[in-house]
């Protein structure tokens, strides 16, 4: 029989990053992000891994890209301040093609604003916070075995697409504590990152292919405009690497897209929610269902790149897009956008440092579907005055 | 330069971008001279910088090198080192670089005695950015950012480092080339984190900016504004009493103010490890 064990979504991201092989981890505490920290200061020694808290979360993000370069596979966890410190250096790692991860439980913002409170206002920081056009992969969880499965995935993909990962769980799932099935070696998949076949001649960013320093080749990494060989170019070269870079992670859309589906074969209502908010969304499914509305949910687990295929379907289907968030309308941009004015989209959005309840995502969908039956009523009988 | 420095550099990275005068040329003729002597294998060798004129150095070398961020090049190497201790890592930083945007990584560095070198190409100046002012640009000397002279006084690096508790400190000048390579060569050997102030000529910024716009009148003014060579570990100085640790000095001492052996960080965190994995190995 499988083990079970009792844990809080922490303690599942720690021990499912060393599950993943991760070798090591710097970092700096910050609520509510810090029991991964503190579970890693033990765990890893004990493992004969690399733990260090350094002086920031620029320190720290700093450290585990050039960790990386030496070798080893990194990991770093933080919340809202600390992310927008590490900004800069999440856009080093994505311009030199890094592998790494970086964890932010997110907490209500801007600035330290509620330290305590679950948020999902980083959404749109996650995918475009540093500068410039760059290639990052965000993935998220909404609850305690998700969170587990989740931060494994996101070091695959570090390391299968040589880019940061950035995995965003929140306050709640952060500290929640569920009995889930404890993955044991093997059951879960872990990809390393690709040796090119040979050493000699190693050029650093001309493919998915890595190699640390010392291992044979001597090669330079720089943040500027680069080539396949890692020295400065401008203009067009410029644009031809960034494109590839981009295009590498924009181009797997459809193959990084990750999705839990609920009753969504017959549904007239798509709800289409990610993280903590896609379990009251669930609920909300449920309580829609016993009034006589065909509800389903898509609970969307990959962030960015956006899977507008998997929305879009969604939007071919219903009438009615409901898009439950804990900020004030963020990734409904991105579903409004990919749902091409197909059906309709609400944005429900609280800020008040609670979650959503099942009630008020219902209580909303209702709302919008008599909205829609009035509009529609209204447009039909302008349509008959102008005929 | 001797025949037998060339295999350190990327020929095909020649010329670089310094200015006709400056005095980091100097510095990286002294740090190979110092490679090579020291006989390190150049595959093991990782050069590590920040942003800046100084930044700009590891491109030319044919050593692993990395090109990081404004200020946060210990922070890369830390990580780098921790990761495979193997790598000899030696990181070129600009003032403003390490003491400014990058103080934190700064003093934290010397106070966690990772086995480093820091090596800082220390130009009272920004250079790359066009001759804005430093926290190192000494009060009342001109900058883009201060056309009238600094109000601002500046921060001796040295006293910075000793201060934080780094164990190896020194400081000298690009004049003083003769003995830059062989303090180097202690630096790099130093276990632990050793920090070296290099005090450089900029005659395109900080010259134009302060009537030495001449090389050679810049060169000079290096030798003019330091104090000669003093070695801590030779019984010629009392700390004490040494102008620039004493605060009272027009004058900037050069030589080596600490060179203190204890245990760096590394060999620390392999202790560590050692008894988590055997608490483990019995807990089981």
């Amino acid at each position: 029989m499988k083990s079970q064990r009792l844990v809080q979504g922490n303690e599942a991201c720690a021990h499912a990053a060393m599950y993943a092989g991760c070798n090591f981890y710097a970092g700096y505490p910050i609520t509510p992000s810090s029991e991964v920290m503190e579970i890693l200061s033990y765990e890893l020694p004990a493992r004969g891994r690399v733990f260090i808290q350094m002086e920031d979360e620029i320190a720290s993000i700093s450290a585990i890209i050039g960790a990386a370069w030496g070798g080893a596979k990194t990991l770093t966890a933080t919340s809202g301040p600390g992310f927008s410190l590490m900004q800069e250096g999440i856009g080093y790692a994505a311009i030199t093609e890094t592998p790494c991860v970086i964890v932010n439980c997110q907490r209500w913002g801007p600035s330290t604003g509620q330290p305590t409170k679950g948020a999902q206002g980083d959404v749109m920081q996650a995918i475009w916070g540093t500068h410039g056009d760059h290639p990052v992969i965000v993935l998220t969880a909404s609850n305690v075995r998700d969170t587990f499965e989740m931060t494994v995935r996101a070091f695959n993909l570090a390391e299968k697409h040589r880019v940061p990962v950035i995995l965003l769980i929140d306050e709640v799932v952060a500290h929640m504590r569920e009995n889930i099935d404890w993955p044991e070696p093997g059951d879960l998949e872990v990809i390393e990152r690709a040796r090119p076949a040979e050493a000699k001649g190693f050029r650093p960013f001309a493919g998915d292919a890595f190699l640390p320093f010392g291992a044979g080749a001597r090669f330079h990494v720089t943040g500027l405009a680069h080539g396949p060989e890692g020295f400065a170019v401008s203009d067009e070269a410029a644009a031809k690497e960034l494109r590839r870079m981009v295009g590498k992670i924009m181009d797997r859309k459809v193959e990084l897209a990750m999705a839990d589906r609920y009753l969504l074969e017959d549904a007239e209502v798509g709800i289409v929610a990610y993280g903590i908010t896609a379990r009251p969304a669930q609920a909300a499914v449920d309580l829609l269902r016993a009034e006589g509305v065909r509800a389903g949910l898509l609970n969307l687990k990959t962030l960015w790149p956006f899977p507008d295929h998997l929305v879009a379907e969604v939007s071919e289907r219903v009438g009615l897009i409901v898009s439950p968030e804990l900020n004030m309308g963020q990734l409904v941009r991105e579903i409004e956008r990919a749902a091409a004015g197909r059906c309709a989209v609400r944005a429900v959005g609280r800020v008040d440092g609670h979650l959503l309840t099942p009630a008020q995502i219902a209580t909303e969908a209702m709302d919008a579907l008599r909205a829609g039956a009035d509009r529609g009523m209204a447009e039909r009988s302008a349509e008959g005055v102008r005929a | 330069m001797s025949e037998g420095y060339r295999k350190f550099l990327r020929m095909k990275q020649l010329p670089h971008v310094w200015c006709p005068g400056c005095g980091n040329g100097m510095i990286v003729k002294a740090l190979l001279e110092a490679v090579g002597e020291l006989g390190l294998e150049q595959d093991k060798v990782v050069v590590v910088s920040g942003i800046g004129c100084s930044g700009r150095t590891p491109f030319v070398l044919d050593f692993n090198t990395m090109h990081t961020t404004h200020g946060r090049a210990l922070a890369f190497a830390t990580g780098i080192k921790l990761a495979n201790p193997e790598l000899k890592v030696i990181v070129i930083m600009g003032d403003g670089d390490a003491s400014a945007i990058g103080g934190n990584h700064f003093i934290h560095s010397c106070r966690r005695n990772l086995d480093l070198t820091a090596l800082i190409f220390n130009n009272g100046i920004y250079g790359l950015t066009g001759g804005q002012l430093a926290p190192t640009t000494p009060t009342g000397k001109r900058s883009t950012t201060t056309p009238t002279g600094s109000i601002d006084a500046p921060f001796d690096l040295v006293r910075l480092a000793l201060g934080a508790g780094a164990g190896f400190v020194a400081r000298t000048t690009s004049f003083d080339h003769k003995v830059m390579a062989s303090l180097m060569k202690r630096a790099i050997s130093y276990r632990g984190f050793a920090v070296m102030d290099i005090l450089t000529s900029c005659p395109t910024y900080f010259g134009r900016m302060n009537e030495v716009a001449e090389p050679y009148d810049m060169v000079h003014y290096l030798r003019d504004t330091t104090s000669a060579m003093h070695d801590c570990t030779c019984g010629e100085t009392d700390e004490a009493e040494d102008p620039v640790v004493a605060g009272a000095a027009a004058l900037m001492s050069t030589g080596v103010f600490r060179d203190e052996a204890r245990e760096d960080y590394g060999t620390l965190y392999g202790r560590k490890v050692a008894a988590a994995v055997e608490r483990q190995r019995s807990a089981t």
